[in-house]
């Protein structure tokens, strides 16, 4: 038996032998039991317990506690021992409360009362065995009856440093668990003060309770940054021997310094000039010390040394300000990549993964590419290869995608199971983030499926098919691919699946070619038919009703399967329905109606990759520090997963809604095939403008409404926008869940504006609020009085906001309206341009021809003219043109031009500080189909202001 | 913040458990047996450190006996396998050249070391110094109460 310290209990060191002498785990059941059935014959027994037996049998119970047993009696007698006057049985006593008495526990009265009676010892040693237990159990109680005098304790000048310590440490407990408990206004400046202390280890737990304090108010605490600032950087210029027995391994003060630097992460750089260069001259040694040589060969002082260098690159991340800081932490954590420690090599791929979302240092990571392919392919813990993964998931870019895409693909084939599903998710959506050419795109999901087919999850195969849908340049070749992709003796069920769709939407672009004529192509695709899944099958179903529709010819190919034995009476509902169905559709329908059932899908609405939002749900760290951060972390479109059919949404195609009602009510099994399938109503109809937007949010960098990038407008808002230059009314906005209609009335320089927001949804909006802002350049030149609304929009409802605005002077660009709600607890943002523009505020004017050559005339100073010529972007129909011209707020003056298709007009401009004229001519080459337009006035900025918005107009 | 840390031997058996929060048993029960498997079929070579749920693992072996900590995400993992390595040199210096025994048999002691060295999972005190002072106090009022009871016995107080 080895030594026991202090006044071993004998008894419970024989106990322990026993323990350790069973030979089976039965033995030891029925050792225990044993001593259970004993200690509790003692704890009830008449005579009464000293204390040292109290303390022995509960230390035993601690004991086989910690063995893994449950423990239910024992703690009134572990309760008895705090109130015993001596100190190794009170010392048990907490012990045995910190490990087994939970916060909710009866006993807890008690146990705080011994606590408020030690916190008053004269002896310290009793103070901490008080706060130990306190920052141990840490209970809501506790902080009500005795967290009040916490505070005091840890900063009164009568208190010794360690009791200090303790108290700072408790004090952070209990905040943690109850932070309302124990208000701290009074205490804060003095418990900042503790970073100027002069023993080092109260300052090292002070700055975990600042750092905490931080967090829930740095406003309050703001001045500890540069008292942080000056602590460390006094440590990191100390010299090891300085700071005795805080100096770890040649390292000054590790911790301190790694707990300084986090808390300095909780604010922007330093604002003071002078803090914020001793900051960076901190970073900067910390950086040097890095290339020294080693005091020491033992691995605690690279690591305390490193332990500081990662953190002081946190900051130099989280700062985000100083290129050369960013370069050289990039550089560092480059020698780390080939480090001889595989711990160094973990940390420095997971902190590039950071430094490669600053725009600084993104191209300095890219540098190291290579090198984290390699470590892709030959580190051998599973874990470092996981943090290579993310790391080149982060790093690309446009430039990189091909090859790193690629080196994912091909290390794929050979990737651990557990990263799998992961990987596949971050191919997907790299290639689709950087696809150039969409042929390659396909190529890679093709690819994913072929290789890891089993990993491939529902979102991805959607979205390829989401993609081939809206881009009409890849669906030959899609079509293409995927017929030889089937080709494969062996291929996996999504690839089926791809393929059916596919053939089924596109198959008719590749059936010139006798290799893949029509049959051919459904020969192929039946091959596959037997071996899939019911819910392929469907699918199959429903691109055999298609391929009739696509190529006739081979209609009684078809029919013969929808209609044998094995199909019409096929056990499985859903394809049995499929088959009578779609037999019958088939045979009654007229080639136009099949024409009109099976017309090609139209394009998807723009919409958050469902494999975004899936590598999310699946890492959501992962991905808010990785790549994404940057990009549409809320889509302004709601999120409509591809499977969810819209029940609400109009239904072009009512036959098809009819003839599939009852299937897709039918069963369960048969949904997923139908979110694809025939099935479900086409999704809503896209605006006019998807086809755009949708190609931006192919390429991910599209201004997304998403907090980062806070000003940037909602998709579309700019071609809404422009509709109301020649018209007052009418919709500026619409999506799923809202539409935003404008009612505006000019007179002279002011203008009423109404902006009705209708909820579409059968949810309320909360939070709503919708706000006016005004660009710098513009705010002299405009005043705005905007009306409040309320803050819930109830489902179905319209509310309206008024504006009133007045033009002070002349201005170029329009009021952004801002608006912001939750729905269905997602937050949703919108920024859209409200069509308020100079020329709103024209009046037009009258004048004879005479007039009007006057002032033209005298009009002749080259900065007065705007002249723009330019292509017609509409049809040159005159009575169009006629009536913008009128909706711009122009006059169309008869008999001035020779030419009767030329326009020419005037009007006045009104602004609060002046009155400015305006002639504009408006000539039409409909030959060419051409315009010019030359506005002159007084004001050069105002001609210019007025050609560029009628520019866009004709 | 330190959310746990564990101490098992290479057979799995638990020798010390320290929760810095607040778990039901069943998690804690639940927890132990996940980490102790999952840490023991890693090979000696690879990364001390791993992700587990969303927190970080980081772990060493010293002789027999498995040092297991789980820290947040922003904790540093370096400097907490450096706290590992600090306790050991406590207890090393504690019990002299310390095995996994003297751990089993002096849990409490174990326990005692920790709370002055780590409190409310942060790192209270680093000095080995001053932390061994404050255990060598408490062992000072431990033979008060020795000689006390002596004195008792023999009736002299």
């Amino acid at each position: 038996m080895p030594t026991v310290k202090g006044d071993g209990m004998r008894g419970l060191a024989v106990f322990i032998s026993d323990i350790r002498n069973c030979k089976s785990k039965e033995a030891e059941i029925k050792r225990i039991n044993k001593e259970l059935a004993n200690i509790r014959s003692k704890f009830k027994g008449d005579k009464t317990l000293d204390g040292y037996q109290k303390k022995k049998y509960v230390c035993k119970l601690l004991f086989i506690f910690l063995l893994g047993h449950d423990i239910d009696f024992g703690h009134m007698e572990a309760v008895n021992l705090l109130s015993s006057n001596k100190y190794t049985e009170k010392q048990i006593g907490y012990l045995f409360i910190s490990v087994l008495v939970g916060a909710s526990s009866d006993l807890m009265k008690l146990v705080i009362q011994s606590i408020k009676n030690d916190l008053v010892s004269r002896n310290p040693i009793h103070i901490n065995l008080a706060l130990h237990c306190m920052a141990n159990v840490g209970s809501r109680e506790m902080a009500d009856s005795v967290g009040g005098d916490i505070p005091k304790l840890l900063t009164s000048g009568e208190t010794i440093d360690s009791v200090k310590q303790s108290a700072g440490l408790t004090l952070l407990r209990l905040q943690r668990s109850s932070p309302e408990m124990i208000p701290l206004g009074e205490w804060t400046s003095r418990i900042i003060h503790l970073l100027n202390d002069q023993h080092m280890g109260v300052v090292t737990s002070a700055t975990s309770l600042i750092e905490a304090l931080v967090r829930k108010n740095p406003e309050e605490y703001k001045s500890c940054v540069s008292l942080a600032v000056s602590r460390l950087s006094r440590i990191v210029t100390a010299s090891y021997t300085d700071l005795q027995d805080y100096t770890y391994y040649f390292v000054p003060a590790p911790w301190l310094s790694v707990k300084l630097l986090r808390l300095l992460q909780n604010y922007p750089p330093p604002e003071d000039a002078s803090v914020r260069t001793r900051l960076t001259e901190c970073l900067e040694t910390i950086l040097n010390k890095a290339q020294e040589p080693p005091k020491s060969k033992k691995v605690q002082h690279s690591n305390a040394k490193n332990a500081v260098l990662f953190e002081a690159i946190n900051l130099i991340i989280h700062m985000d300000s100083d290129p050369n800081l960013l370069v050289r932490a990039c550089n560092q954590l480059g020698q780390f990549l080939q480090h001889k420690e595989t711990n160094l090599r973990y940390l420095a791929l997971e902190s590039m993964c950071l430094l490669a979302t600053s725009e600084f240092s993104h191209e300095a990571v890219k540098k190291h590419q290579d090198t984290v392919i390699t470590a892709l392919k030959t580190e051998r813990d599973v874990s470092v290869r996981q943090r290579a993964v993310d790391l080149l998931y982060a790093m690309c870019d446009r430039s990189n995608a091909e090859e790193i895409v690629g080196e994912m693909l091909e290390y794929l084939e050979s990737a651990d199971y557990s990263i799998r599903e992961e990987m596949v998710l971050k191919v997907a959506i790299l290639a689709e983030k950087y696809a150039v050419d969409y042929t390659w795109y396909v190529d890679v999901i093709l690819n994913l499926i072929r290789i890891a087919g089993d990993y491939v999850s529902e979102e991805v195969w959607y979205r390829v098919i989401q993609i081939v849908i809206n881009r009409d340049d890849v669906q030959g070749y899609a079509a293409k691919t995927v017929f030889e992709a089937l080709q494969a003796p062996a291929c996996h069920e999504n690839m089926v699946k791809v393929g059916g769709y596919i053939l089924g939407e596109f198959g008719n672009l590749i059936a010139g070619d006798p290799r893949s004529s029509p049959l051919v192509q459904f020969q192929l695709l039946h091959s596959k038919y037997h071996l899939c899944s019911p819910n392929t099958r469907g699918l199959l179903l429903s691109t055999y009703i298609k391929f009739i529709n696509l190529f006739p010819e081979i209609k009684s190919s078809i029919q013969e399967i929808l209609g044998s034995d094995n199909n019409l009476r096929n056990p499985d509902v859903e394809l049995q329905q499929r088959c009578i169905e779609y037999l019958q559709l088939s045979t009654v329908a007229s080639p136009d109606v099949l024409a009109t059932v099976l017309e090609e899908m139209p394009p998807f609405p723009e919409r958050e990759s469902s494999i975004l939002a899936k590598l999310k749900k699946k890492k959501p760290t992962a991905t808010a520090e990785g790549g994404e951060e940057k990009e549409k972390e809320q889509r302004t479109i709601p999120q409509a997963q591809v499977n969810n059919a819209e029940p609400s949404a109009p239904a072009p195609l009512p036959t098809v809604n009819n003839l599939n009602t009852a299937p897709s009510g039918g069963s369960s099994g048969g949904a997923v095939v139908d979110l694809l399938g025939l099935d479900t109503a086409p999704a809503p109809a896209a605006p006019a403008s998807s086809g755009l937007n949708f190609l931006a949010d192919v390429f991910g960098d599209q201004p997304a409404t998403n907090g980062v990038d806070d000003d940037a407008l909602t998709p579309g808002a700019e071609e809404n926008f422009k509709k109301f230059f020649c018209k007052q009314n009418g919709v500026l906005f619409e999506n799923d869940l809202l539409q935003i209609g404008i009612k505006a009335e000019y007179r002279q320089n002011l203008a009423r504006v109404g902006v009705f927001f209708g909820n579409k949804t059968t949810f309320q909006f909360t939070n709503f609020t919708s706000n006016l802002v005004l660009a710098d350049s513009i705010k002299s030149a405009v005043s705005v009085q905007p009306k409040a609304v309320e803050p819930v929009v109830e489902g179905g409802a319209q509310v309206q906001q008024l504006f009133n605005i007045e033009c002070v002077d002349s201005f170029s660009e329009a009021p952004l309206l801002k608006i912001s709600f939750t729905h269905t607890s997602q937050v949703q943002k919108l920024n859209l341009k409200l069509p308020v523009i100079i020329s709103k505020f024209l009046e037009p004017a009258e004048m004879n021809s005479e007039a009007f050559f006057t002032r033209w005339k005298a009009l002749s100073q080259p900065d007065q003219e705007c002249q723009k010529i330019f292509k017609a972007q509409f049809p040159q129909d005159t009575e169009q043109v006629k009536q913008k011209v009128l909706g711009f707020g122009l006059s169309i003056l008869q008999g001035i031009d020779p030419n009767p298709d030329n326009f020419v007009s005037s009007a006045i401009l009104h602004t609060r500080n002046q009155q400015v004229g305006c002639l504009v001519r408006l000539e039409p080459n409909k030959q060419m189909q051409m315009y010019r337009l030359t506005i002159r006035s007084t004001k050069p900025e105002i001609s210019k202001a007025l050609g560029d918005l009628l520019e866009t107009q004709f | 913040m330190m959310q746990f840390m564990l101490l098992f031997s290479r057979q799995g058996k638990l020798r010390l458990q320290k929760w810095f929060s607040a778990y039901p048993d069943r998690v804690k029960k639940k927890t132990t047996r996940e980490l102790i498997t999952l840490v023991l079929q890693r090979k000696p070579k690879m990364c001390s450190f791993l992700e587990w749920k969303d927190l970080k693992i980081v772990y060493k072996r010293y002789a027999s006996l498995y040092f297991c900590c789980a820290i947040e995400n922003d904790d540093n993992e370096l400097l907490t396998l450096e706290v590992i390595h600090r306790y050991v040199e406590l207890l090393d210096k504690y019990f002299g050249s310390v095995c996994e025994l003297d751990i089993i048999f002096n849990f409490e002691k174990a326990y005692f070391m920790l709370d002055e060295f780590l409190l409310g999972g942060e790192v209270q005190e680093t000095s080995k110094k001053n932390v061994l002072k404050a255990i060598a106090a408490q062992d000072l009022l431990q033979e008060d109460d020795a000689l006390q009871d002596v004195l008792v016995e023999y009736g002299l107080s």
